[in-house]
């Protein structure tokens, strides 16, 4: 009785997603920094580290875009590189969170016997700082991007491994787990099968925001100077670089402060829109 | 209500612990010889095992492990290796800045934050609803540390209203002070703000969808004592929550907030430290930050029990 | 109860071809599409329909209280105060209406347990309706408080007064919520299902108080349900919904005796023949799914909504159907309304 003349309620999640321009617009906005990523090297003449002591702090002007570095480097060729470096962090925490997590999360919530000592240990973890926590690992670890990427990906972690967690107590109680247990399924079979296709779309929304905040976290630490070696173009490397040059040549912070915001307000919305889309709840509620 | 708090604590220790079994082996995977940093690289090797003798780093591990633990008990957090004093005292000269910094910026955060997203709620969908949401979206996106330089060249070089960076000089009075943390505050409680406009609003969202405020109407009351009384009363519950869990957040901006604007706090300390490898002070300050946000975390447990009468511990 | 002659004072509210539309951007729902209602001075009406049927959304439609997406499209539904003056509900101000809620109109909730404050004492919200409409010292609302706690028969009220709702049980808060509604003593009384939520005891009791209210307040109550053992017991006219519209409204025992549309007969033989000689007796029997099922809105059939399901259809019944007049007070949304009749005498 209660059904409406809504297409939206009978499409399937990809179209649910499309139709929000907003979100559609953001995809489009991350494809493109994705290929300018991948395609770096073919869509600019310069060198990310090619120095040109004659061509020192111009300002944007036709040849260079965003205008040139302290050390005469064409700005717009270092924020297409460093967009790599920071895109590949983001990817890399994202993924890694998600395994670390996934494992976790499923551990706790279908072994009730590990499940206080791994809840304990993700409200231990939920006690550090994001920054904080990062650099302590950072500390032990040494700084490198490989380390970074763990470092990150250790702090992001409870994120996944809460909503896992939560998901899989929830499908535990299912009938047809429990079903499939008596009719001697092992296991990891039902784990495989039941859990995971069901905390699939949680996750997929979770590892977007966290794709987003370790890109602001990488920002943050490359600022600091802790992690990442400040050769290696990141955008927080760009802006900590520039930073005393803010009154006389602006565009050095400018430009790598918009690629980031902008690269996050693009992953905050599509993870908003994922969430709209694969949620079925929230579709139903209209 | 006492075997609440009983549970409650035994909670409460049971993380802590896991806390400095977590801070303990991070410490022990740092390269390098506590013994040989401590000392110096002038320091000959025999020098470095009996310091090493004697810091117990001989021992098994669990052993060194208890014997962290009897230290910490006793109030002893370590010496750092860089500044040669008991970490805690180093810690608490720098403690003023971050607590203003912190409690500033959550203040500012708070009262710009709070009643948007409320007002937001209220007139849900509108142009001022959408327009908060997109600023809260925004304040969520942009580096704090990049918005700190751009408060920095505006706000105090250019107009120069607000002392640029620095804490005064050392005689400074507690008014320079606070000057000298306005334009920090603003820029780590812009950051702040997402998240509590975000979740005032959710919240508020909530609560105006109840059935009671759907009963409170019909009682023919003014709209503003529907909102006032009514709904936000019941929407500032889960809200109070998240300005707890959002402590954590506002430390990790604090130790960026205070790089950017040269402010002698903990949280630039804890930089320094990590870049001189002064593991005792790291570990210390690991340790400080996650007890606090426990017990941040407790405080408004208790609140609660203040403020909603259905909670009986 | 027996009269069957017109009514002759003007009645306390009519309301005709209500419409109410959620209103969505990519969507409509149109929840209520034709709601005409007559309640008499201190009587009784209860309108019934299965579940989604639009009972609560024209309650609220009334009231001023629907939700942001709602809106009332079409009609009128004309609030009739003791002195003669009249307001159309569908059209008031939003300032005209809250001066109307509580001393004129007040509703009673479905849900017991979530339509109190959880923050505030019992005693404040009541205190806080008074103190709304009513010239009165605090001291004094509170003394009219404890007075309609007690008519409503809160054991302890000096006691109660000062709890919290999560400290009653689901009866005793539906108590609360009715003297809340009861407190300014209002002309018209919607109750919204009050009793579904409680079990079969509590359920008896409150309709007990309810009834004698009535006799001691005089007021009218519009009562929503679901239960047609309830509707025995406590109206005096019956108005019967179907996907949104009224159906059938007749005098209580006119409708058990001889409905005149099919979908009340449907309803009718769905619950045990006793009851219909004796309409106490078969109280607890409730609306029984006739074959098929309500069709959703989106898809409602051309003319009669009910077709589909109807055992009397036929080619005719697929043109637009009015409101015919099936005996004194007794309107019907069925033209072969007569061979319904028949049908059910024998
Ligand atoms: N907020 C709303 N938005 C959209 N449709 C609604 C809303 N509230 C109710 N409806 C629809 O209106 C119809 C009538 O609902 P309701 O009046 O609650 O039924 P009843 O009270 O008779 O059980 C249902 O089909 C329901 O889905
Ligand atoms: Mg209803």
């Amino acid at each position: 009785m209660s059904a409406v003349t809504a297409s939206a309620t009978h499409a399937g999640p990809l179209r649910v997603l499309l139709q929000n321009r907003v979100v559609t617009l953001s995809i489009v906005v991350l494809g493109i920094f994705a290929i300018a990523a991948i395609f770096a090297p073919y869509l600019t003449p310069y060198q990310p580290n090619g120095l040109s002591m004659r061509e020192r702090l111009l300002p944007p002007s036709s040849e260079h875009w965003a205008g040139t570095d302290e050390l005469g480097r064409d700005i717009f060729t270092r924020l297409i590189y460093a967009g790599r470096v920071s895109l590949a962090v983001g990817l890399g925490v994202a993924a890694l969170a998600s395994v670390f997590g996934v494992v976790l999360g499923i551990l706790a919530g279908f072994f009730s016997r590990l499940d206080p000592a791994i809840s304990r240990l993700l409200d231990a973890m939920m006690a550090f700082p994001d920054v904080l926590l990062a650099i302590a690992l950072l500390a032990a670890f040494g700084g490198s991007l490989l380390n970074l990427i763990i470092a990150l990906a250790i702090v992001f972690t409870p994120r996944i491994a809460r909503v896992v967690r939560a998901s899989s107590l929830v499908v535990r109680e299912l009938t047809y787990v429990e079903a499939a247990r008596a009719l001697g399924v092992s296991t990891p079979r039902i784990l495989f099968h039941h859990v995971f296709r069901n905390i699939t779309s949680p996750i997929i929304v979770q590892a977007t925001f966290i794709f987003a905040a370790a890109m602001l976290s990488e920002a943050g630490l490359s600022f600091l100077g802790i992690g990442i070696d400040p050769s290696m173009p990141t955008w927080g490397v760009m802006i900590s670089a520039g930073r005393q040059y803010i009154d006389t040549a602006g565009w050095l912070i400018l430009f790598p402060g918009l690629a980031i915001t902008i690269c996050v307000v693009a992953l905050q919305l599509t993870g908003d829109g994922l969430r709209d889309a694969l949620d079925p709840r929230i579709r139903k509620s209209i | 209500m006492v075997s609440y708090l009983r549970t409650r604590l035994l909670g409460m220790v049971l993380t802590v612990l896991i806390v400095l079994v977590f801070v303990f082996f991070i410490a022990r995977l740092a390269p390098g010889d506590p013994a040989e940093l401590l000392l110096g690289p002038d320091a000959s090797a025999a020098d470095a095992e009996a310091l090493r003798e004697r810091m117990g780093l001989n021992l098994p591990v669990p052993v060194q492990f208890l014997s962290f633990l009897g230290q910490l008990l006793r109030g002893d957090l370590g010496t750092s290796i860089f500044y040669r004093q008991p970490v805690l005292e180093v810690m608490a000269a720098r403690a003023e800045p971050t607590i203003l910094l912190t409690l500033m910026s959550l203040a500012i955060a708070v009262t710009i934050a709070l009643p948007i997203g409320i007002y937001g709620a209220y007139r849900r969908g509108g142009a001022f609803d959408q327009g908060a949401v997109a600023v809260a979206m925004l304040a969520a996106a942009l580096p704090n540390f990049w918005v700190g330089l751009l408060l920095q060249k505006y706000l105090g070089t250019d107009l120069g209203w607000f002392p640029v960076s620095g804490y005064g000089n050392p005689d400074a009075s507690i008014w320079e002070r606070v000057q000298h943390l306005v334009l920090p505050s603003i820029a780590l409680g812009f950051a702040q703000s997402a998240i509590i406009l975000r979740f005032s609003r959710a919240s508020m969202l909530d609560v105006l969808g109840d059935d009671y405020i759907r009963t409170a109407r019909s009682k023919g009351i003014s709209e503003r004592r529907v909102v006032l009384r009514h709904a936000l009363r019941n929407a500032l519950i889960p809200i109070v929550t998240v300005i707890g869990l959002s402590f954590a957040l506002l430390i990790s901006g604090a130790v960026i907030t205070e790089r950017v604007f040269n402010l002698p706090g903990v949280g630039s300390l804890i930089v320094g430290a990590v870049l001189r490898r002064d593991y005792p002070l790291i570990q210390a300050a690991l340790i400080v930050v996650a007890a606090l946000y426990i017990l941040v975390n407790f405080l408004i447990d208790m609140i609660y029990l203040a403020i909603d009468p259905r909670v009986k511990y | 109860m027996h009269t069957s002659s017109p009514p002759l004072a003007p009645p306390t509210l009519e309301v005709t071809a209500l419409q109410t539309s959620f209103i969505y951007k990519r969507f409509s729902v149109k929840a209520v599409r034709d709601v005409s209602l007559r309640l008499e001075r201190g009587k009784t009406l209860a309108l019934v329909g299965e579940s989604g049927s639009g009972k609560s959304v024209a309650a609220l439609s009334l009231m001023g209280l629907l939700p942001p997406a709602g809106r009332i499209v079409g009609g009128q539904a004309v609030y009739r105060q003791a002195d003669g003056t009249t307001h159309d509900l569908a059209r008031l101000q939003r300032r005209q209406m809250r001066r109307l809620s509580g001393p004129d109109l007040a509703m009673i909730f479905q849900e017991p347990m979530t339509s109190l404050n959880p923050l505030l004492t019992v005693g404040d919200q009541i205190v806080e309706m008074l103190l709304t409409h009513e010239r009165l010292s605090r001291e004094a609302a509170r003394k009219r408080t404890l007075d309609i706690l007690r008519l409503v028969e809160i054991p302890a009220a000096e006691r109660r007064i000062d709890d919290y709702p999560h400290q009653m049980s689901g009866g005793m808060r539906q108590r609360i919520v009715i003297a809340m509604a009861l407190v300014c003593n209002p002309a018209l009384l919607i109750a919204d299902e009050p009793t579904t939520a409680l079990d079969v005891t509590i359920q008896a009791q409150i309709l007990d108080l309810m009834r004698r209210l009535q006799a001691e307040l005089g007021m009218s109550i519009l009562f929503i349900t679901h239960d047609l053992g309830v509707v025995a017991e406590i109206a005096h006219q019956v108005a019967v919904m179907y996907a949104g519209e009224v159906v059938e409204q007749a005098e209580v025992g006119q409708l058990f005796s001889s409905p005149a549309h099919p979908y009340t007969q449907g309803l009718l033989s769905s619950i045990p023949h006793a009851m219909r000689k004796n309409p106490e007796e078969g109280r607890r029997a409730r609306l029984n799914p006739i074959p098929g099922s309500v069709p959703p809105i989106h898809a409602l059939p051309e003319g009669c909504t009910f077709r589909p399901r109807c055992p009397h259809s036929e080619q005719r019944c697929t043109l637009p159907v009015t409101l015919e007049t099936a005996g004194p007070g007794h309107r019907t949304r069925c033209w072969k309304w007569e061979a319904v009749q028949w049908s059910t005498r024998h």
